[in-house]
Order: structure tokens, then sequence, then C-alpha cells
């Protein structure tokens, strides 16, 4: 534990967090609540800190933690997955949250004594810096306090919900992403001049800072009320909702299932949002962090002591060597809520570096790669939509019900399986039937044309530019999927010969304005 | 339907007959409206049904005669079976709407039925339809399916064979009809499972599938198949490539009890063997014949999983081993076994004797390694057989038919062309001793007047073929004419010793006489077919090589032999375009005719091609026709599917007019042979096709 806090900011936080639960187990062991709440003291360690770097990150939440109390409990059920889970009534005590009100209340005039007196000096003379610096610190830290304390009161009324709800947020994800950067609160929230520190200090007083906010919460609320939800889904990066399975069903590929390891026989390492999407291939075995250049993580790896400075060790990165006296290390997912963090009741860790990023692509990132063939199926890997490109289109079994599948046999185990439902034909084999058959019918074509209401331009590849697969904001943006998704199968009749010939991936998108509706980017980028 | 149009072409001798039918039931002709009336529908219908079975021409005479019978004749009609110009939309709806109780329509002599015709049809107009027949047409695809199975709600009975160009998309327009008891797909080769699989869903009802020669189809469709239909009792996968998976599965069918499964190159002994696990008690009858991968293992391991097999059909698919015998003793309810063209080892056949008691039918045609002492022994065992066939079966003598005539007097069907090494003495015996027979192929023999003397006790002979028979004359088939009063079929194929006399004794004697088979009878001439104009229901005459005979003869068949509808009258060089007249004037039933080297011109062709229900024609070596006057006649026939012409014709035909004639279903087939007149006598061509055997 304590190597673990002097390594790096996130050990650090893992060290936190793992002593609040412990705390919170000495109190009431074998809690649910209380695991989460213990997770959720040390989000607000953390979140307390730097709230006055991110206001834009914060700005919008608090407005609806300031809400009164009625209006919290509201918007906490808003939010409640099932509401026979947790009776927000029953935990819900008056004298507490009057008790809290006033504490607020007392606080924030303090506060505004505070900032009173600030002005006033700043509008006569300039007084000292350290003084100025000094009040600054107290006004952020009173700040700090009633915020948490606001949040907690807030919590109160709201029920308790499941980890996922909140891990789903991606506002919360985020901002806990982006406070637990070391350089976040290393430079602004101590209010340290220089920021290139050592990374002890910045941990040091972060802890203080912890357990004065603790201290601070422990007096006025007896440190049991339920963890926080963020009531507000849609702030951030979040335009769409990663859907509540991904947590599970995808954790078969990403490796270390079916190992058994010990809880305590591997050294957990988790890395950060960024750190995991930067690419990066060289990854440091020790902390985790990851570099462009091996020399640079050699250059890194001198860091961790002196059996890393010897010419071997820098010659090329050591295999045998280290594996004799490094622990086994296994990573976790910093996706709170995720069956990979470690926080996880049945928590499994990632095996390696590489199985962490696509494991994170995969279940919390944006599904950003569209394939350019089918245009529906997305994928946040490019690995994994190169290999869905392989097969995509070539073999698309259709059962009547709307599900595709990529093998025949799939299909008829379905059709098998669920009365009524019946193999379908995708649209061309029809057509083409239509064609063969009847040569002198064109309304054949024309009331099937007419039927899926799909107007083909005739000059369709024209003044589409060639676009990138890899600028996925781009394409996310020229593919909605709702607009789209209805002309498909019309759309992939006439254009699949032009598409196999043509070089242009999209050369196939009609620029008739009417026929689908592209171009609104979505608000992603 | 479209049989009215061509009741003014009746002669007055007709349209009296058929008023005369009229009377006969009971009512004045003249003045039948009232008392028709009154007369109940089913006993009209009776009456109609009788006349019909005189002559299915009378039925249009009566339906003139009055409003009131027109009513009748429309409540009566139950069959369409429109001609193939009549096959467009507009005829096709006021047919149906003329016969609302018409509750099949057959449109097998229409080449091509475009989707338009089949989408005039609406329910109104065809309340009572419930099978289709598309076997012999094309042109229609899925949209014309679509409109069909729209228009009769109660269609339970569908054929689509030969649908070449049917794939997917028509197959999941029928899956709509949900009502379809009996579909076949035959040859259908598009389909694939996903046609399959939409039939199987959307029609659970199905109680008869054919997909034989449905290549597309998989193991996966047809479990499928078996898992949505359950109340399959027949099903025919002949020529398709399944293989092991689907057979557990089609097993577990609770009421099939037929299963084809003809050339399935797939199935082999090792699909078999995983059938030892299932059993199926309702299948009655297994098809099997000419699976190559299958030896008398799998046989073993099949029969075992079928306990109540009745029929089963090995033939060319595996030699016979004395333990594949063993193992029938299993299926002790078996009453046909086929085993053509099997190659019978050591004691093979001997263990059928053994095995199979209860046996009504065995067929051995064309097989190997069958002796006198092994095939005396199984008729000696098989007290119960009633059909025998030793086609072919060269080896066996006088010893065998000894056996069989003495073991197995109730034998009512005995094949046995090419049993060259019998003896005229032996085929006396199966007159002498088999007095039930009703079938008897004794083509290629040494059979003699004798024999026929014998076979004349045959009095319930339906079917009697003895072609080839160069030492029957007159003589003998006179007692059969005398005494065969049931016969319907005889072939008298190059048994050139037969004369006029012969023939018209057959002809007085045998009413019932159907099909009559006289080619290169050199010696006929137009006095046999004189008499045979006296068999209205001749249907089938064939007087190829017999120069004799002319056209006035062919004018009494047309006249006489209403319902003629395969013709050949090849190197009858004297008939000439007079018979043809007749033949367009009066045989409105043809359906097929070859007339190689007769002296027909221009003019006959023309008039010949009024006919319209005439799908075949050969016209090769025709030295009076000329392209324009072939072309012509092509262009008028509009139902013809194959047409075989000479070479030469090809290039002096203009290339789309061909077109034309082919996108309405025709086929034709270019022949090259050379201008041959002169023809060999009998007796030397004989000699020359045993001299092939003998190399």
């Amino acid at each position: 534990m304590e190597s673990g806090m002097r390594r790096s900011s996130e050990t650090s936080v893992k060290a936190l967090s793992s002593m609040a639960s412990e705390a919170s187990r000495n109190t009431d062991p074998g809690q649910q609540g209380l695991r989460f709440n213990s997770t959720d003291q040390s989000y607000f360690a953390r979140a307390g800190q730097s709230i006055p770097v991110f206001p834009p990150f914060f700005g919008p939440q608090s407005s609806s933690f300031c809400l009164p109390d009625g209006s919290g409990a509201k918007v906490g059920g808003q939010f409640e997955p099932n509401p026979s889970l947790n009776n927000p009534i029953s935990d819900w005590d008056p004298q507490a949250m009057l008790s809290n009100l006033s504490f607020l209340e007392q606080k924030i005039k303090q506060v505004k004594d505070v900032v009173q007196s600030m002005s006033n000096r700043g509008s006569q003379v300039v007084g000292g810096s350290g003084e100025l610096a000094a009040k600054q610190q107290l006004v952020t830290a009173d700040l700090t306090c009633i915020i948490i304390q606001l949040i907690s009161t807030a919590g109160s009324m709201l029920p308790s919900m499941k980890s996922p709800l909140l891990s789903s947020n991606p506002a919360v994800r985020q901002l806990s992403n982006t406070l637990g950067s070391p350089m976040g609160f290393g430079s602004i929230a101590n209010q340290r001049p220089s920021i290139n520190k050592e990374q002890t200090i910045p941990d040091i007083t972060k802890t203080s800072d912890y357990e004065e906010l603790m201290n601070t919460i422990n007096t006025t609320h007896d440190g049991k009320d339920d963890l926080i939800k963020c009531p507000n889904p849609c702030v951030g990066e979040g335009s769409d909702p990663i859907p509540f399975e991904d947590h599970d069903v995808k954790e078969s590929d990403d490796g270390g299932e079916g190992e058994n390891l010990p809880p305590g026989s591997y050294v957990v390492l988790q890395l950060e949002k960024e750190e995991i999407l930067a690419p990066h291939t060289h990854f440091c075995v020790i902390c985790g962090k990851g570099f462009k250049r091996d020399a640079n993580l050699r250059m890194h790896m001198r860091g961790h002591g002196d059996e890393y400075k010897t010419p071997a060790a820098l010659a090329k990165p050591m295999k045998d060597s280290s594996s004799d006296h490094t622990p086994v290390t296994r990573y976790s997912c910093p996706f709170v809520g995720c069956k990979r963090n470690k926080e996880h009741r049945k928590f499994q860790p990632l095996k390696t570096i590489l199985c962490v990023k696509n494991h994170y692509k995969r279940s919390h990132c944006d599904k950003s790669y569209t394939c350019s063939r089918c245009n529906t199926k997305k994928f946040s890997v490019i690995a994994d939509l190169k290999t869905h490109e392989k097969h995509c289109g070539r073999d698309k079994w259709l059962c009547s019900c709307g599900t595709t599948f990529s093998r025949k046999d799939k299909l008829f185990g379905h059709v098998a399986l669920f009365q009524g439902h019946t193999p379908a034909l995708p649209m061309d084999d029809i057509k083409g039937t239509c064609v063969s058959d009847q040569p002198e019918g064109s309304e054949v074509m024309d009331d099937m044309v007419g039927s899926t209401g799909y107007n083909f331009p005739g000059s369709a590849s024209d003044g589409i530019p060639n676009l990138d697969m890899k600028v996925a904001d781009d394409v996310r943006g020229y593919f909605s999927p709702l607009s789209f998704d209805p002309c498909f199968g019309a759309l992939d009749d006439f254009t699949r010969p032009g598409f196999d010939i043509s070089e242009n991936p999209f050369s196939f998108l009609p620029s008739g304005p009417g026929s689908c509706s592209f171009g609104q980017p979505s608000g992603d980028s | 339907m479209a049989m009215a149009a061509h009741a003014c072409l009746l002669p007055p001798k007709r349209r009296r007959d058929a008023a005369a039918a009229v009377s006969a039931a009971g009512s004045a002709s003249s003045s039948a409206a009232a008392p028709i009336d009154e007369l109940a529908d089913e006993l009209l219908f009776l009456v109609l049904d009788k006349v019909a079975a005189a002559d299915p021409w009378a039925l249009k005479a009566f339906a003139l005669a009055s409003r009131a019978c027109r009513a009748a004749e429309s409540r009566h009609r139950r069959v369409l079976r429109p001609y193939p110009h009549r096959a467009g939309a507009l005829h096709l709806r006021s047919a149906l709407s003329r016969y609302p109780s018409a509750s099949r329509l057959d449109l097998t002599l229409c080449p091509r039925v475009p989707d338009a015709a089949l989408a005039a049809l609406s329910p109104s107009s065809t309340p009572s339809l419930r099978a289709v027949d598309l076997s012999r047409s094309r042109g229609f695809g899925a949209r014309g399916l679509r409109a069909l199975v729209d228009a009769c709600p109660a269609l339970s009975n569908l054929d689509l064979s030969n649908g070449v160009g049917l794939g997917d998309a028509a197959a999941a327009e029928v899956a709509r009809a949900r009502g379809l008891a009996r579909l076949s797909l035959a040859r259908c080769k598009p389909v694939t499972d996903m046609g399959l699989g939409c039939v199987a869903v959307g029609c659970p009802g199905l109680r008869d599938l054919s997909l034989n020669w449905c290549l597309g189809i998989t193991d996966m469709g047809v479990q499928l198949l078996a898992l949505k239909c359950k109340k399959l009792t027949a099903l025919h996968l002949s020529y398709t490539l399944i293989s092991k998976d689907c057979l557990p599965a089609i097993m577990k069918l609770p009421s099939l009890e037929v299963l084809s499964l003809v050339g399935c190159v797939g199935i082999d002994d090792d699909a078999l063997a995983s059938l030892e696990k299932e059993c199926t008690k309702s299948l009655q009858v297994l098809d099997m014949s000419n699976c190559q991968n299958v030896t008398d293992v799998g046989v073993s391991s099949v029969v075992k999983a079928m306990p109540n097999l009745l029929e089963l059909n090995l033939s060319y698919c595996c030699n016979v081993t004395p333990s594949m015998g063993r193992c029938f003793q299993t299926i002790p309810k078996l009453q046909t076994l086929k085993l053509d063209g099997c190659k019978f080892l050591a004691d093979g056949l001997k263990s059928i004797g053994f095995s199979c008691l209860s046996l009504r039918e065995l067929s051995l045609s064309k097989c190997s390694g069958v002796t006198d002492t092994d095939l005396s022994f199984v008729v000696s065992r098989l007290k119960n057989l009633l059909k025998l066939d030793i086609t072919c079966n060269r080896n066996i003598t006088d010893v065998s038919l000894s056996a069989i005539t003495s073991s197995c007097p109730c034998l009512i069907s005995l094949r046995m062309e090419s049993c060259t090494h019998v003896s005229s003495e032996g085929l006396r015996l199966i007159g002498k001793r088999c007095c039930h027979l009703e079938e008897l192929d004794i083509t290629d023999s040494d059979l003699d007047d004798e024999g026929l003397k014998a076979l004349s006790r045959c009095s319930k002979l339906t079917s009697l073929k003895i072609g080839i028979c160069m030492r029957i004359s007159d003589e003998g088939l006179i007692h059969i004419g005398k005494s065969c009063s049931e016969l319907r079929d005889i072939d008298l194929y190059r048994s050139d010793g037969i004369g006029d006399e012969g023939v018209t004794q057959i002809a007085q004697g045998c009413p019932m006489l159907e099909s009559i088979n006289l080619s290169y009878c050199t010696e006929i001439t137009d006095l046999s077919l004189v008499s045979l104009s006296k068999c209205a229901k001749l249907n089938t005459l064939e007087i190829r090589g017999c120069p004799s005979v002319s056209f006035s003869g062919l004018a009494e068949i047309a006249t006489g032999c209403r319902l003629l509808s395969k013709l050949d009258i090849k190197k009858c060089f004297a008939i000439n375009d007079v018979g043809m007249l007749f033949l367009s004037q009066f045989s409105h039933s043809l359906r097929q005719i070859n007339l190689s080297y007769c002296s027909v011109t221009d003019i006959g062709l023309l008039s010949l091609s009024s006919i319209c229900g005439l799908q075949n024609m050969t016209i090769v070596h025709l030295a009076g026709v000329t392209p324009n006057g072939l072309m012509a006649a092509l262009m008028v026939s509009g139902g013809l599917t194959k047409v075989k012409l000479h070479a030469a014709f090809r290039s002096m035909m203009p290339p789309h007019m061909v077109k034309v004639v082919e996108a309405r279903g025709c086929v034709f087939q270019w022949i090259d042979k050379p201008f041959q007149v002169e023809q060999e006598r009998c007796d030397i061509w004989k000699q020359q096709s045993q001299d092939v055997l003998v190399r």
C-alpha cells in the first residue's frame, strides 16, 4: 500500500479508496452501500480539491445539486433504475437535513466575510501576495467544504443506486478521470506555483485534504449518507450512453478470463483514460506509464531504481530478469463500476496493457469506427472494424424479425427456435428474380422502388469527398444512423455493384436532399 | 373453358350425338331448359360425368344446347385446362368467372404463363380453386405467384415442377399460402435453404413436398423443414445434395410414410449408420435407388431403423450380399423390393428368398448374377408374389420360367423383355399356368403363335407387349383379339409377321384399346387403321415405317379416335396434306406428332398448327416443307414446347423468329441425321441388335 502511494497518483488514489473502505468496513462490514460509499468518498476527495479548476464540469451539475430538497429527491427518482430497491424516504432524516442546512448557512456566511474582506483590501491596496494566497486557499477550502456538504445533503435525499449507473454516467466518469490526472491537482488544487513537483508531495497534501474533508463530513453527517448520483446525464461527451451489457458481455475477449489469481498475489495497476487512449506502444511494467518510443521508456525506467540503469537493462526491455523479482502485475480498468475495475465485487483483472486498451475502448468509449459497407456496425477498436469488414455484406442472413446473422446456420437455428419467424430474403434477391423472370415488367421495379420510399439521385458519387475512415468523428457526423437505417435496404441494392467498382467507399452517398437526411453532425466532436 | 370456342367446329353428326346424350338423361332435347332445371344437380352431374367419359367433347355441345345446359355445364366443371392462346389475363379471368366451382386449374398446355395472367386471378373469381398445376409452364415469377397465392385462399395443391427459373423469392411467395398441403418444387434449381425455410415456416400443414433436383437445398433447410412441417407424409429429396446431417431430423417426422432419396450422392454408409439410433414407425416407402455411395452395410442399418417398411427400392444402388438379404428379416412386412441393376453375389438372391416371405412385388431387371437355381428358389419361397420383373436377365432359361409359372400362378404382372434364352416352349407355360396375368412384357422373345394361343387364356390382360417377336402372325393375334377383351395397350413393334387381319381382330375384340404400336409392321395397310378407328378410346397410335398406310386410313383414325393425342407416322411415305387436314379438323386432343419423311408440305403443316394443344412436333426430312412455311406454322401454334427440326433449317430460318418462338416456351432440337428412305428388314435389324449385345 505504501509503495503504491509513492508510485503515482493513481496508486495513491487506490490507497485512499481502500483506506476509506477499510474505515467503512469497521462500522458496517459487508454492506454494499457502504462499499459504494467508500468509493464515492475517494471521488469526493478528488473532486473537492479541484472544483475551482474545472468549473465547466461542475457548473452544470452544481445547479442541480443546489436544488431544494424536494426537487433533489425528484431528480434522484428519475435516474433510479429500480425504485423498489431503496426507498429514499426511509433513509431521509429531516433533523439531520436541517442541521446540515444550518451548517451550510454558517459556512457560506464565513466565506462571504472572507471574500468581502479580500475585495475590500483588493480595492484599496494590493496587499502581500502571501496573505492573499492564504486567503484564497481558505476560500477554496471553505467552498469545497460547502459543496461537499451540499452534495451529501442532497445525496441523503437521493436513493442509493447501483454502481453501474454511476459509472455509466459519462460526466462523472470524465470528471473523475480528468481530476485524477496528476497535473490537474498538482498545479492548481494545491496552489503550487511550480508544476514540476515531486509526486509524493501532492500525494501527501491530497491525503491531508482528504482527511480534512472526511472529518468535515463525518462531523456534520455521520458519514453514512448514500452516495451521490450525478443527476445530469448529458454533460460533456455523453452523446450516446454506453449500454450496460457492455460491462459484462464483452469481458471474455479482454483476456484474464478464467485466470484465478488469488486477490493478493498480484499488483494491480490502474491506468488513466488519457494513458489508455494515448497512442503508446511501450509501457512501464512497474507504473504502467506509456511511451511512444522504447528509448523514452528506458529513460523512464531509470527513475524506478538503480537496477534499471545497467547497460543490459538500458539496451533492451528486460524480460526474463525482471520477471524474477517484479511481482505479477495485473491491470484495472479506470471505469468505476466495471467488472474490470478493482472496486468491483467480482473484480477480474486484465492481463496486459493491450487488454486494458482494447477493453477500455470497447466498453467505455464511443464506437467511432463505422463500417463503410453496412453503415450500421460501429466499433471502437479499429482492428474489430477490420475483422468485421472482412465478413460484412458477404453473407447477410436475415430473419423476418429483422435480426441479421453472419452465418446461415445461426439464422436457421434462430428460425427453428422461434415460432413464426421465417428466413427473409434480401431485397436484391427478390428484385433480381423479378427482373430475370419478367423482362417486360418494369413496373415491378417501379413498385418496389416506390415502396421503399427511396429516390436514388442520378449523380451519386459526385461531390462527395473521399473520406478517410480514420477520421472517426467526421464519419459519424455524416452517417447519422437514425436517418440512414430506413433507407439502407434499398440503398444497398442499388449501390452494391457501384460500390464494388468504385474505390471511393462513400460513392453511393446520395446527394439529393429529401432522400436521406445526412449531414447533421452529432454534437460529439 | 376454351372448348366452347371449338364447338362450332364440330360436325353436325357430333351435335346430334350430344343431343342424344341429353335426351338419354331423360329430357327432351329441344325444350330442355325447364326439365334440366328441375333435375337435381347431383343427378345431372352423374349424367354429365357419364357423357364426358364417353366423349369429352360432347359436353361442349351440351353447353350450347340451351342456357340451362350451359349453366349446368358451368356448375359441373371441376377442372380447367386452358389452351395456350387462352392463357392470357382476360381469358383466364372470364373462364374462372364462368366456372365458379372449378377446383383445379391445369395450365400444362400453356408453355408460357406470364405474371400478368396470374395477376388476373382474384379471390372473388376463384373461391374454390384448390389445385394449380404450373409444372409445364414458364414465364411467371415471384410476382405472378404472389398474385396467385393472394387470389386463391383455399390453395392446397401447387405444382411448380420444372420451374428452373424459380428461386427463393418465388418460394417465399408460395410460403404465404398457409393452407398448402401438397407442393412440388422439383427442378426449381435456384431454390436454396432460404426459400425452403420460408416454405417450411409458412406452410405448416404441408403433407407432400417434392424437392427433387433442388440442388441449392442443403441439410440445414431440410432440418428446418422437418422441424416445422410435422404433418409431412411424403418427402421427395431425390437428386439433392443432402447428407447425413438431415437424416435424423427426417426420421423424427411423426407421420412420414414416403421418402425418396434417389441419386443422393451425399447419402453413404456413414450417414445411414447414424440412423441406427433413430427409429421411424411410420415410414412405409423408401426409395434409395442410384445412391452410389451406399453399400449393403448402409442398407442393413437403414432397415433396422424402419421396421414397418412396405416398399424398398435399392435399384442401381449396391451389391446384394447374403448378409444384406438376411437383414431384410427385420422388415417382415416388406411387400415390394426393387433391386434393378444390382449385382448379386453368391447366395444373395437366395437369402432374399429366406427373408422376405411376404413379398408381392420383386423387380430384378438388368441384374447380373441371377441364375436359374437362385431365381427358382426365390420364386418357390415367395408364394404371394404378384409382380415379377426379370427384364434383361439373359442367363435365365426355361428352368426359371417353369419354376415361376408353377410357383406363382397368381402373378398379375410379368415383365421379361429380352430374356433371350427362354424358348417358345417355355413361353407357352406362361399362358398355361398364369391365367391371372394383367400385364405381360415378352418383347424380343421367341414367342410363336402357339404361345399366343396359350396366352389367350389370360382374359384379364390389359397390357401386352410382344414387340420384336418375329414368329408371331395373324393367327396367334386372332386368338388374343377374341379372348382378351380388356386389352388396353398392345405393342407389336417390329413384329412384322402380322397383317391387317390380326389387327382387325384386335380392334374388334378390344374396344377398350387405348394404345397400339404397329411400327415397322410393314404389312399393315389402311384396312388396319379403318378397323382401329372403331376404338374410340385410342389415344396413342404408332405406325412408324408402315409404307402401305395412306392419308385415307389416317382420316378414318382422325374421325373415329377423337382422343388421339400421340401419333407417330414417321416414314409413312404415303401420308400427305390431306391426312393433316383431317387431323387438324378432328384431332383436337393431339399433343404429339412425328411427321418425318411423310409427304406433307407447308399446307399440311400450317393446318396442323391450328391444333391448339399440340406441344411436340418432329419434322425432319420433310421434302415438301419450306423454311417460310415452317416458320409460319411455328408462329401459329402457340403451345409448342418441343420441336425437332433438321439442322439444315437452322440457318434458313430468320433468327429473330426463332427467338420469338423460343420465348413462347418452345425448345428447338436440331437433328442432323442423314436422309435414309429404305429400311432394313426386321429380322436383319434384330440380328444387328443382338450383335451389339454379343460385342
